[in-house]
């Protein structure tokens, strides 16, 4: 089975997150980037079929050439090999990933893609889901258990107040949500095997994408931070109960959210 | 091209979503600044005689797309449905809740339109005719102020963050014929969890984090039962197994942005934080007065959670009656 998966680089969930001086980044000195935790289920969800009945996995990415650091921890993890799409200076927004990714797998041969369902920085939920939709297969998101059937996966997702099942003919790309797997460690040997794997990076050029067809209908105007909460206000009470008493007055006379 | 915006109804087991309430409402304001009308579309199997309820938020016409392929939702059948009604109907925006099949919908027919798609926004408004759409990124951690160019554009919008105004509008149901080929994806089955609120539609939220100490979520759950609430969990107690993965309020889980949030025995590690510091109260119970989910909280009692929570149940109980 061949199997591509979509792979994203990004801040640390642990980050503090700062707005850069131009007031439409972020600062990224000092930050740790890592794969896109949901990216990560996807490359173990990979490694895992194609342990049980062999093919290859490969993780597709676009991003600066920092991006290549991820791609490394994935084929450390087992992946095969790695494709990095540098856009360069391009400002991409969600759907703009998208097709870069759908131009760089359209001469590739596959039967499954496996993305994250959402990336934690940018958090479109967008770009599996619109990947699938430039490549005309099927797509199926929150996926936490997949059972590969004759032709087609079978998927249990996530939805509000349950689970549904859904078949999805192949090649389709599923979409990984928290629940489908906990991703192994990359062991040393993992590493140093990673090293020699292959990992191509390519431009835009290379994957025959035009540049006009990529500017952003998403523009940043300005990154701010939420507003702060001000906070900390300890009831205090000779006992549990008068604490409790005291907080439920306030939640209902003060807050009145009871 | 109209100036109309066209609300995505979302149903669920035959009542619309309380979303679609709140973006019918969101798309009111939007068209008073735009000068158009709002619409809505829904699309299912016999969902006639619930659709005509829009009316009451304003919907000035019902676009139906009624038809056997659309009676579960499927990503790829939805798209071609909506694409064509978004075709006939011209709209500036398309808006719908941000929901499951809401974010996944929203995806896939920007590829298809080559449309702008703002993601779970929070706030939403125009400026010189453009639309500008306040949203959070990296869990919440940082807001964006972003401009969606083109026409149309496609905003799915943050449940709970929309006032709900009713105001009648004429409702006038239309039938649109259209064509669903889809790409074969099949539902198979569906479970759900009767009488369970949903973490990111809920009025109010209880959360256990890393201090309950292990599966046992009773005293949590008696609180959530007493104030309606749905019940959550921190990344750490989702880690240990305790609870399921789509429990989880945080960075790599739920954002949720309910009312009241009363967090157990949680600390507040910066990937929670972001995942509720839009709730409107916060309350924190937690044995540690260092902890940064205190500095957040509206109110704080610094305390056993296994003391505390049944006490406050208790209370609250008393108090309603």
């Amino acid at each position: 089975m061949e199997i591509l998966v979509l792979l994203k680089q990004v801040p640390s969930t642990e980050a503090l997150i700062e707005v850069a001086d131009d007031g439409v980044s972020i600062k990224t000195e000092g930050l740790r980037f890592v794969i896109n935790p949901y990216d990560e289920l996807a490359v173990e969800e990979a490694l895992r079929i194609r342990e049980a009945q062999g093919g290859t996995v490969t993780i597709v990415s676009v991003g600066p050439a920092k991006a290549a650091e991820a791609i490394r921890t994935g084929l450390a993890m087992g992946a095969d090999k790695g494709i990095l799409v540098n856009p360069g200076d391009l400002n991409c927004d969600g759907l703009a990933v998208a097709k870069i990714l759908a131009a760089a797998i359209k001469p590739l041969s596959y039967d499954l893609i496996i993305a994250g369902h959402r990336a934690v920085d940018d958090d479109n939920f967008q770009t599996a889901t619109a990947v699938a939709e430039l490549l005309g297969i099927a797509n199926v998101s929150m996926v936490i258990k997949q059972e590969l059937l004759d032709g087609k996966i079978r998927c249990q997702c996530t939805v509000e107040g349950g689970t549904k099942t859904v078949d999805a003919p192949l090649p389709a790309l599923i979409a990984a949500q928290r629940g489908l797997n906990k991703p192994r460690f990359t062991s040393m040997s993992g590493i140093m095997k990673a090293k020699k794997k292959p990992l191509e990076t390519k431009s835009l050029a290379d994957v025959g994408i035009d540049i006009d067809g990529l500017q952003p209908l998403v523009q940043v105007k300005a990154l701010r931070l939420p507003e702060e909460r001000s906070g900390g206000r300890i009831i205090e009470g000779d006992s549990v109960q008068a604490k409790v008493s005291e907080l439920a007055r306030l939640l209902r006379e003060e807050a009145k959210v009871i | 091209m109209t100036q109309n915006i066209l609300v995505v109804a979302e149903q669920a087991e035959g009542t619309f979503r309380k979303v679609t309430f709140e973006a019918l409402s969101a798309g009111l304001r939007l068209a008073g600044q735009m000068g158009g009308e709002v619409q809505a579309v829904v699309m299912g199997n016999d969902i006639e005689a619930a659709a005509s309820e829009l009316g009451r938020y304003g919907a000035e016409k019902i676009w139906l797309a009624d038809d056997g392929a659309l009676s579960d939702f499927t990503t790829e059948a939805y798209t071609d449905a909506l694409a064509q009604v978004v075709t006939h109907s011209q709209p500036a925006v398309v808006l719908m809740g941000a929901t499951t099949q809401g974010k996944d919908l929203a995806a896939r027919l920007s590829a298809r339109l080559n449309a702008a798609l703002g993601s779970d926004v929070m706030g939403l408004h125009v400026d010189n005719g453009q639309v500008l759409a306040t949203r959070p990124m990296y869990g919440g951690k940082i807001l964006a102020d972003v401009a969606l160019v083109g026409s149309p554009v496609i905003v799915s919008l943050r449940p709970n963050t929309q006032v709900i105004t009713e105001k009648q509008g004429t409702g006038a149901l239309e039938k649109v014929t259209v064509t669903v080929s889809g790409t074969g994806v099949q539902v198979v089955d569906k479970q759900f969890e009767s009488g369970k609120v949903e973490l990111t539609e809920a009025a109010s939220v209880v959360t256990g984090g890393w201090g309950m100490g292990g599966s046992d979520y009773s005293v949590v759950e008696a609180l959530a039962e007493t104030l309606g609430a749905a019940v959550g969990a921190s990344r750490s107690a989702v880690d240990e197994g305790w609870r399921s993965a789509a429990d989880q309020v945080g960075q790599t889980g739920k954002t949720v942005s309910p009312n009241l949030y009363v967090a157990c025995g949680v600390s507040g590690a910066i990937q929670h934080l972001a995942g509720m510091s839009s709730s409107k109260v916060i309350v924190a119970i937690n044995k540690d007065p260092e902890a940064p989910i205190i500095a957040k909280a509206d109110y704080a009692i610094v305390g056993d959670l296994f003391e505390v929570v049944p006490a406050l149940t208790e209370e609250i109980r008393k108090i309603k009656g």
